[in-house]
């Protein structure tokens, strides 16, 4: 190492330190201890705005890539950007971290803004983990992770932080047990993990990630975002992350921002915002969007072709497969209305939530006059029925009634002893009498193929 | 720190390796001269600078003659160990100067290699990668064709030459504050070319001179005195010290200049600085042993692997490697039955184990 080096050109072209000093001792910092950005601005606790993102608006030549975006992030949270390729999420990380400058708007993380700010000082207070982390020179993981010092390095006087930071960092992502092997050496999970520790390493109150699980497999994903989680939470950072997949998205984030065409179009807690009409204006496709099983949040299911189903289908059934049902029956554009459903029932939810006519009934009890009457006209107005199974006897009898119907299965173990319930389309005759399995396109070719022939007597 | 003791004990023991080179070296020769009075013979030669003259010069310029100051610097001896006299006059007077001269421009041209491979990202890139040879050439060529004469005036040619192409490359490659790395290098690309084609005319111009032209374009190092010494190794060792400061930037610049950027280094600035100081170090190199190519090329290339892409480490061992490798070559170069240039010596060396690399060796990123 030859910090100590004097350089002579440095007096020529006023080195960094002296800007970045400056620019601390107007924060009443003094130069030598360099803190972490975080101290500074308020330490974990703080539940404040850290990162504000105030009108930016971004143009690459005459192509408008951001447009007046505005977006903030608290400490202790965990902000997810989804949006389509070539929304603009990278163009926005990027003017966050300073790499590019808008044309209009501004950034500021804790007060400061970051355009007005040299790099070197930029970089105190936000860490950016790339999307590309492949690194092409074969340093060690620990030379990478203490890369992630350089905005604390003076080139005369070292980084005194630098082992703890470093340490700290290593075994916060857990890549301690490498350190001395080469990076070009790791897999894509250990990579991602050890520039996540080269921006631990910047102990910056703020980290963007851009893709962080783009090229991870299903358990390094889950991992990642999890670390990513753990670190917002405890140390009070405030993370704003590119995620592709929606559904993890959904799972890890507190809030999601929608962009689209450089526009915010919807920001909030990922319920309220992975909704039909935003995806399908985002995205330009139709999506279910169901609740996840295993993690509760909003699992989010593509059509394979936008479809438009005109069509009125009523919905018979209880639990997640009939919810599913739904879900998929509303994505593709039929209306789609239900019952009787018990009231707390999650089919009951998503159908309050697509808002289709629903007939409710208390849960546990016998089907009242009223509610078999009311579900039955609303069966009777349907073109096509939609009957979940299993399902109690009573709601089968109802839906009997109807010419065309469909019988949807959600249980898989039905699906195996019923062989060629997922076959191609001329083993549909055969399997006729046979539910089909919940998803979007059996569904839908079961919704299609009861109308093309109703089922005469049932029998 | 680890990074720093790695470092010194590398340059250490590199630096024992360029002494013993250079003690050998001066040992051979049409006349053998025995090690122990070598030792003694350059021992006798280390002096300090301690005082500041002004001499003067006569410019030669188109027949008129101008008289021109030149510095002159007085130094004080260390030593004064018992030599013979003709010994000391061979080893001190002819070899001593030629040797230190070779260890200087292998310095200098190593140590900007190692920036350019590494700003570059870029295995294939060399010192003179964005003309600066080329320029130096046409410098030297012309001054040789059109018999200017002077007090270094080839060599002041050739280093004008090498610092205005660099500077001409770079602001054609710049535009809007950023100089795109693949822009630099392929409008360095063309400018060598454009100059390669103003080299060969020169040649045919230069008529009696082209002998003296074609040894220059070839690159040696004989006839160096101490005068070329004392011009040369201030203007090598203030680069090396400035590029040695910015060893961990070029580290982190390996990342890309984006990541770079997000991790507080101020890109265009730092690139400037690298490009320019590294730049002068081979132009002031090229200017007094002509285009002597592939020291700057595979000598990092040699310590890279040994040391791994750590520029804290990498530059001032490759640096110190240059020297020694430059002295070496030289010395085959000067001690076979006719003397040949050093540049054929250096490439007819580098080329065959360039390609050795390149066979046996994954180039990760080009």
């Amino acid at each position: 190492m030859t910090p100590d080096l004097p350089g002579p050109l440095d007096a020529l072209t006023g080195d960094a330190t002296d800007a970045t000093e400056a620019t601390e001792a107007s924060a009443g910092e003094r130069p030598g201890e360099t803190p972490t950005a975080l101290d500074r601005i308020g330490g974990p606790n703080a539940d404040e705005t850290l990162l504000t993102v105030d009108d930016v608006s971004l143009a690459y030549g005459d192509a408008r890539v951001l447009d007046s975006v505005s977006l903030s992030v608290e400490s202790g949270e965990f902000v997810g950007l989804v949006g389509p390729n070539g929304a603009g999420k990278t163009t926005l990380l990027e003017a966050i971290s300073g790499v590019l400058t808008p044309d209009a708007g501004s950034v500021s993380v804790g007060g400061q803004t970051v355009q007005a700010l040299s790099s070197r000082a930029a970089s105190r207070l936000v860490a950016t983990v790339p999307q590309d982390t492949t690194v092409a020179f074969e340093f060690a993981v620990e030379d990478v992770v203490e890369m992630g010092r350089t905005p604390y390095y003076g080139r005369f006087s070292g980084d005194a932080g630098a082992t703890e930071a470093v340490e700290r960092a290593l075994d916060r992502t857990e890549t301690a047990q490498f350190r001395d092997r080469s990076v070009a050496s790791l897999s894509g999970g250990e990579r991602q993990r050890v520039v996540l520790a080269r921006a631990l390493a910047q102990e910056t109150p703020v980290l963007l990630l851009d893709e962080p699980t783009a090229s991870l497999d299903v358990n390094h994903q889950v991992r990642t975002l999890e670390l990513v989680r753990d670190l917002v939470d405890a140390d009070g950072k405030a993370a704003l992350a590119a995620i592709h997949d929606l559904d993890l998205a959904a799972r890890f984030c507190d809030r999601l921002a929608v962009l689209a065409d450089g526009d915010l179009l919807a920001v909030g807690p990922p319920a309220d915002v992975l909704t039909r009409d935003h995806l399908g204006t985002a995205f330009d496709t139709d999506a279910a969007i169901l609740p996840n099983p295993a993690t509760g949040t909003p699992a989010v299911t593509p059509l394979s072709s936008p479809s438009d189903l005109d069509l009125s289908v009523h919905v018979v059934g209880t639990g997640p497969a009939t919810a599913r049902t739904i879900a998929v029956l509303a994505a593709a554009g039929a209306s789609v209305t239900v019952g009787a459903v018990p009231s707390g029932d999650v089919a009951a939810t998503t159908a309050r939530e697509l808002a289709a006519e629903t007939v409710t009934a208390p849960a546990f009890a016998a089907l009242d006059a009223d509610v078999e009457a009311r579900s039955r006209d609303l069966l009777a107005g349907a073109d096509a029925v939609a009957l979940v199974e299993p399902a109690d006897p009573p709601l089968q009898a109802l839906a009997r009634d109807h010419d065309a119907l469909v019988r949807v299965v959600g249980d898989p173990d039905a699906l195996e002893d019923a062989d060629g319930a997922t076959a191609g389309p001329d083993e549909f005759e055969r399997s006729r009498d046979l539910p089909d399995p919940v998803c979007p396109e059996t569904v839908l070719a079961g919704v299609r193929r009861a109308l093309e022939r109703p089922v005469e007597a049932d029998d | 720190m680890n990074v720093r003791t790695r470092a010194a004990g590398w340059s250490a023991g590199l630096a024992v390796v360029l002494v013993v080179v250079v003690l050998v070296s001066a040992t051979i020769g049409p006349v053998r001269v025995a090690l122990p009075a070598v030792a003694r013979a350059t021992l006798n030669a280390v002096g300090i600078p301690t005082g500041v003259g002004v001499a003067s010069g006569t410019v030669a310029l188109f027949g008129a003659t101008v008289s021109v100051p030149v510095p002159d610097l007085s130094y004080t001896y260390l030593f004064s160990f018992p030599v013979e006299n003709t010994d000391e006059t061979i080893v001190r007077g002819i070899r001593l100067p030629r040797i230190v001269l070779g260890a200087t421009v292998g310095f200098a041209l190593a140590a900007a290699g190692t920036v350019m491979q590494g700003f570059f990202r870029n295995p294939m890139a060399d010192p003179s990668i964005i003309g600066v040879s080329s320029g130096a050439a046409v410098g030297a060529v012309a001054t040789i064709a059109l018999s200017f004469s002077g007090p270094f005036s080839i060599q002041a040619a050739a280093f004008l030459g090498a610092v205005v192409t660099a500077f001409a490359v770079y602001l054609v490659a710049t535009d809007g504050g950023r100089t795109p790395v693949a822009t630099l290098l392929l409008a360095g690309v063309a400018i060598q070319t454009f100059l390669g084609a103003m080299v060969s005319y020169l040649l045919l111009q230069a008529g009696e001179s082209l002998e003296q032209a074609l040894y220059w374009l070839m690159g040696r190092l004989h006839n160096a005195g101490w005068s070329d010494v004392a011009v040369t190794f201030p203007v090598a060792l203030v680069c090396f010290v400035v590029l040695a400061a910015y060893a961990r930037d070029l580290n982190v610049l390996l990342l890309g200049e984006e990541d770079a950027h997000t991790l507080g280094i101020e890109v265009e600035r730092t690139k400037r600085i690298l490009l320019a100081v590294s730049s002068i170090a081979t132009a002031a190199a090229v200017a007094v042993a002509g285009a002597i190519g592939f020291v700057g090329l595979v000598v990092p290339h040699m310590m890279r692997l040994v040391v791994g892409p750590d520029h804290r480490i990498l530059l001032p061992t490759s640096a110190i490697a240059g020297a020694a490798f430059l002295v070496a070559t030289d010395t085959v170069a000067r001690s076979g039955p006719v003397e040949v240039p050093v540049g054929i010596v250096t490439a007819a060396l580098g080329a065959p184990f360039f390609l050795y690399l390149l066979r046996t060796r994954e180039v990760h990123s080009l």
